[in-house]
């Protein structure tokens, strides 16, 4: 009977175990596939074909040159290496503006034709129309498609994504943005939280640390969007009052926030690490004559490093993959920062931002999933370099 | 329970329910749209206790979706239907009506401190895409231009980059904050900064600038009055959109909002009623 229980408990918890990490493989997988299909998406928007006049002999442009000529930044064709004409934008919401219902016809039958057209007519026109409509029309010239570039994604420094006709998916702004914000806010958090964790552990009182520790438990259930909105509305103008900023909404105010938010998981667990740590252990080192600081630093620490490694852990991950406090504080301005005083972009914000309005499936939707990907193999780096850095200490202890 | 049982007893429930699902409407659409039909759908239901509107947001392009896939009755959008979602609908099958609700007029807000009190759009434009820096270039102070924008997903940020940017891209480096209070909060303690927010948001912690579409310079204040005479330029219109089979259960609700009393709430509400038939 107990060898019948002894095998069954055994069973549950190793189906339960392999579940668990199938189920965390699982997603990990989803986020690739749903990402992977970036690098197979042509750069005009699915479905849509830039038309030129048959004439013109530009035939290949890029991202940048397209962005600009729908900005009307470019003006003519000989700057992307065609003829001296003028270029004339077209869209496909122009041709209720030229042509009535009626010309168009009533399920707008007519609409291809129509839009031949125009391109015929004009030789400098760049149309932006859906490939269906033209399909089988002759003499109609084409900018040739090619598919989104890794380079381009993973070195671009502009995030773009509802630009049209092509968006421009360049995510080094964010990354940057990301790595930079998560920098401070450690070495914010980090110092406080494992002083304020060893002054509760080894300094207060009791009846101190009675009161002090549900106190602060109590400030990790605080919501994200009220630390955000205190960000907003205390530290951004401290900031710019402070430094002088033409603009408070920057890198170091998200910082400062997510540093507030980590520091309850990091002092918590840290904390409860550095009480565990063994009696004896502390007489004998009081016994050998120690002192008290002494005693903290070279025998509590060492010997509970692993309980205050995972809470940094911890503690990291919550400023790395915090969204909303961050996406209030931050200004959200996908530039590059130069300093981190300045506005800056997080890819959580960005994420949680983007991804309602973007259609499923199509290069947005991937783009926001590949930024899901990079943030989790941030984060991954992160923990393993704690990891590294906390055994090391262990075995000079 | 044998079959003709459940039978019967599925078919009385389904005689109970009939006559309120033939009444009830279901609404979806525009989160800017959202608040008015809520209001004015609650106020039509209080006198006709057998007709249960349902109103969701999800915004524009949703509704619309959802109007092609038959989830909804009517969709409400803060923007015009695109041309391509219009050729898909009409490829599926549905004939659309366009209905516009009310408008609603954008307001262009810097901090309260700044001399500058109008803008051509041209210069709207300008310091929108980067071109224009600094306040002085539009006669104003020595100080840095500071933008603010919504985020991509939101209608109003669509709908300003159409009207004020003539489909044109914002600058990389624009803030873009995730919800009109949040704009309002940062132009008014940013002092350098220019945002964008809804008629019914504007309060007097933010200064709204006068803005001319014409080149004689002509600059208005948005308020609803100059948005219903027309020399405010920077109003949109709310649509709801329907399928033509539709019409009849439609029309109630229409013609509540077309009455004086419909009229009155889109008032209150902050957003600008029809301008009267011209």
């Amino acid at each position: 009977m107990k060898r019948l229980a002894d095998r069954t408990s055994k069973w549950v918890f190793t189906v339960s175990g392999f579940t668990t990490s199938a189920v965390i493989i699982l997603i990990i997988a989803f986020l690739f596939t749903e990402s992977a299909g970036l690098f197979s998406t042509p750069i005009v928007e699915e479905g849509y074909v830039l038309a030129v006049n048959s004439s013109n002999n530009v035939k290949d442009l890029n991202t940048e040159q397209i962005k600009n000529i729908f900005d009307g930044e470019i003006t003519s064709w000989d700057e992307v290496g065609g003829k001296d004409m003028e270029i004339e934008i077209f869209r496909l919401e122009d041709l209720e503006k030229i042509y009535t219902v009626e010309q168009l016809g009533a399920e707008y039958e007519h609409a291809g034709e129509k839009i031949a057209e125009q391109i015929y007519a004009n030789p400098g026109i760049i149309a932006f129309i859906p490939e269906s409509m033209i399909e089988g029309i002759p003499d109609i010239g084409f900018i040739d498609d090619r598919n989104i570039r890794i380079k381009d994604v993973l070195f671009g420094r502009e995030w773009f994504p509802t630009a049209t006709p092509s968006p421009i998916f360049g995510i080094l702004p964010l990354i940057l943005g990301t790595l930079w914000v998560s920098f401070f806010a450690i070495l914010i958090a980090l110092p406080f939280g494992i002083s304020i964790a060893i002054y509760m552990a080894e300094v207060a009182r009791p009846e101190v640390r009675k009161v002090l520790k549900p106190v602060i438990e109590l400030l990790n259930g605080i919501p994200s969007v009220i630390y955000g909105f205190f960000g907003l509305t205390v530290i951004v103008p401290f900031l710019q009052n402070t430094f002088g900023l033409p603009v408070g909404e920057s890198g170091l105010a998200g910082s400062i926030v997510l540093a507030i938010m980590a520091l309850p998981t990091i002092i918590t667990v840290a904390e409860d690490a550095m009480s565990s740590c063994p009696r004896s252990l502390r007489e004998a080192s009081l016994a050998l004559g120690a002192g008290h600081w002494q005693t903290i630093y070279k025998v509590v620490i060492p010997s509970s490093i692993s309980g205050i490694t995972s809470g940094v852990v911890l503690g990291i991950g919550r400023a790395v993959g915090e969204t909303m406090a961050v996406l209030m504080v931050t200004g959200n301005a996908a530039v590059i920062p130069h300093s981190i005083l300045e506005p800056l972009r997080t890819i959580p914000a960005t994420i949680a931002a983007e991804l309602g309005e973007a259609p499923a499936g199509g290069a947005h939707y991937q783009a926001l999933f590949l930024l899901g990907v990079i943030l989790f193999f941030i984060t991954l780096i992160i923990n393993a370099c704690v990891e590294t850095v906390s055994s090391r200490h262990k075995t000079q202890a | 329970m044998n079959k003709t049982t459940v039978s019967a007893f599925l078919l009385s429930i389904a005689a109970f329910i009939t006559p309120y699902i033939s009444h009830a409407q279901r609404i979806k659409g525009s989160d800017t749209v959202l608040p008015l039909t809520q209001e004015l759908s609650e106020v039509f239901a209080e006198d006709r206790p057998d007709a249960g509107i349902t109103v969701t947001g999800g915004g524009s392009g949703v509704g619309i979706s959802a109007l092609m896939e038959g989830t909804t009755d009517i969709a409400m959008t803060s923007r015009r239907i695109k041309f391509s979602e219009k050729m898909k609908l009409v490829q599926a099958g549905h004939e659309v009506r366009e209905y516009i609700v009310a408008y609603d007029a954008l307001a262009v807000i810097v901090h309260p401190s700044n001399p500058v009190s109008n803008l051509t759009r041209e210069q709207l434009e300008g310091i929108f895409r980067g071109k224009i820096t600094n306040w002085k270039e539009v006669g104003g102070n020595d100080a840095k231009i500071v933008v603010y924008s919504r985020e991509t997903s939101s209608g109003t940020y669509e709908f300003f980059k159409e009207s004020v940017l003539q489909n044109r891209n914002y600058m990389a480096g624009v803030l873009s904050m995730p919800a009109t209070g949040a704009v309002i909060q940062s132009v008014s303690q940013t002092k350098g900064a220019i945002g964008y927010v809804g008629l019914a948001y504007l309060n007097p912690a933010v200064k709204a600038v006068g803005i001319s579409y014409t080149a004689d310079g002509a600059c208005a204040l948005p308020s609803t009055e100059t948005a219903m005479d027309g020399s405010y330029p920077v109003v949109r219109p709310l649509y709801y959109y329907y399928d033509k089979k539709m019409e009849k259960i439609v029309a109630p609700y229409i013609n509540f909002i077309e009455s004086p009393e419909g009229q009155s709430i889109i008032l209150e509400s902050g957003f600008i009623p029809k301008r009267s038939e011209k």
